[in-house]
């Protein structure tokens, strides 16, 4: 029975950090892009505008319930809920601290792959359930989009896999530090179990993996259909998106969704490339700051650093760049991304082969 | 195509160098100067927000904003009436018995203002009704952030006469009408008798 209780008190934690973290986003969001365009953001309600998280979403709580006459009922009310859901079970997978994780799956990078193409049916869901000609449109796009993507952020992972020799992602975090079972190498010459640091991270023990990062980062912003490959969500300010129809609650599962799947994605990256929860401080000498920084409160502490800091760069991305549009978005995946990335693949067997043993 | 990629790839990242760059020059606030300043257009980095109603932009005491009537210098000549292109000036006047007064400067009155409104969300701040006015007595102040909740509010009532005033007035004018119609017929009466 108190198996049971674990289990709902860890989904109640992660659930409350999503709606935490997406508050904390929102108004981080506000505020960077209002300081890149020369404004201020949002200054009057509490100190700074930090309570205008807390006021929208109160605002959103109350509105009404609008259901289209001409709508599939089932459809238009399952569809937050699918996309909400696939999101969070995302989740569960995710290591905070050495010894810290949910729930540490033998395949646990191939489980949040399969589990998020499922918000890609949600997103059908709305689309087709708004009976609304743009909304179908939009969807379609989206749903175009983020399993076109999917195919070059799958098989960058994989090459940081190959050298990790795991899917379990508590094991690939493991491998990037001081508490490393084998011995862990710097540009495969060095030797740096013992010192630890940034110097023992995947991109850095095998330094294609820099640009498998990068088409990661990039396939993950056309995941989460942010700018700028936001063509689903910039309709929503020409015509109308997926969620064009939704008002209320459902609109805020949907908004919900979106942010939280900004952090999943920051948070794979940062596991699988950046080391995960170890701390970027190397032993120099005999100040041990590598040893000294790591735990299970510090492993939480870099993780969070890391994975806000991969947050931040998305949102600086998003208020630089002009949308791209729908036609050169697909060129870009498929005829750069995806080679490129099977290229980072072959590069990562050939390492594993000749340079690690 | 290579070529491509790598130019969009150097242009990504000039972009996102400007907007670091603003975005760490967000810790200067604007400073708050007047137009007349000479440095009012010097500040080339920083905030562009004036932080309303904390903060405002100095008017100048010349300022064309809202209308005020002093009605004490008011000929009650309904030329501003006529000419505001929106009719926001509703003026009613009543004819007095015998002159009232002079106004500041040296015009005899001759009539009563009873109604004199201004609808100051009509008014389009054009200054026409300042320029036809022949004694200048309706001019443009500097106010201009006078807000009210409610529509009726924004009518401004410049009259001073109280409606039992008016109503005495107007039963004081309708008497000498009376008595010099009585007079003229008595007169037309005599000639015709003569």
């Amino acid at each position: 029975m108190t198996f049971y209780l674990t289990y709902v008190l860890v989904a109640t934690a992660l659930f409350a950090f999503t709606a935490l973290f997406t508050l904390f986003a929102l108004y981080s969001e506000r505020k960077i892009s209002a300081f890149i365009q020369d404004r201020i953001g949002p200054m009057e309600v509490g100190k700074y505008g930090t309570l205008q998280a807390f006021a929208d979403i109160i605002k959103m709580l109350q509105k009404e319930f609008i259901i289209p006459t001409a709508a599939d009922k089932i459809l238009f009310i399952l569809a937050p809920i699918v996309i909400f859901v696939s999101v969070y079970l995302g989740f569960a997978a995710l290591p905070w601290a050495p010894g810290i994780i949910p729930s540490s799956l033998n395949l646990g990078l191939f489980y949040i792959f399969a589990i998020l193409s499922i918000e890609t049916l949600g997103i059908l869901m709305a689309g087709w359930g708004s009976n609304n000609k743009y909304a179908l449109l939009g969807s379609m796009r989206s749903v175009a989009q983020m399993i076109s993507y999917e195919i070059p952020a799958g098989v960058a992972l994989i090459s940081a896999v190959m050298i990790a020799q795991s899917l379990n992602l508590q094991e690939i975090s493991i491998k990037q530090g001081i508490l490393a079972a084998e011995q862990v190498y710097f540009l495969g010459v060095w030797e740096v179990k013992s010192v630890g640091g940034f110097l023992a991270w995947n991109i850095f023990q095998a330094p294609h993996l820099i640009l498998a990062y990068i088409i990661y980062f990039i396939a993950s912003l056309a995941e989460c259909n942010r700018a700028p490959f936001d063509i689903p969500e910039a309709e929503s300010e020409l015509v109308g998106g997926f969620h064009v129809e939704y008002s209320g609650l459902r609109f805020a599962f949907i908004f919900l969704a979106e942010y939280s799947m900004m952090f999943l994605v920051g948070m794979i990256g940062v596991v699988l490339f950046l080391g995960g929860w170890n701390t970027p401080l190397p032993n120099i000498g005999s100040a041990k700051l590598a040893l000294w920084t790591s735990g299970i409160g510090w492993g939480i502490f870099w993780i969070l650093i890391k994975t806000l800091t991969v947050v931040a760069v998305q949102i600086w991305i998003r208020w630089t760049l002009p949308r791209l549009r729908v036609d050169q978005l697909m060129s870009f995946c498929w005829k750069v991304l995806t080679p490129l990335a099977f290229l980072c693949m072959l590069f990562s067997g050939l390492w594993r082969l000749g340079v690690m043993q | 195509m290579i070529r491509k990629v790598l130019l969009a790839f150097r242009t990504v990242f000039k972009g996102l160098g400007l907007t670091m760059k603003h975005f760490f020059a967000a810790g200067e606030s604007r400073k708050v100067l007047s137009i007349t300043d000479q440095d009012y257009f010097a500040q080339n980095s920083g905030m562009t927000t004036i932080q309303y109603p904390h903060q405002k932009l100095p008017v100048p005491e010349v300022g064309r904003y809202q209308l005020d009537v002093e009605i004490d210098d008011c000929i009650v000549c309904d030329l501003c009436a006529k000419i505001c292109p929106v009719d926001c000036i509703d003026i009613e006047s009543i004819k007095a018995t015998e002159a009232i007064g002079k106004t500041s400067d040296g015009t005899t009155k001759r009539l009563y203002a009873a109604k004199f409104d201004i609808d100051m969300a009509k008014c389009m701040y054009c200054g026409l009704c300042t320029v036809v006015c022949p004694t200048e007595c309706i001019v443009m102040t500097d106010t201009y952030d006078r807000s009210m909740p409610d529509l009726k509010e924004m009518i401004y009532k410049f009259s001073d006469m109280k409606p039992e005033e008016a109503e005495e007035k107007r039963l004081a004018l309708d008497k000498l009408n009376a008595e010099r119609l009585a007079a003229k017929e008595a007169a037309m009466h005599q000639k015709t008798q003569n």
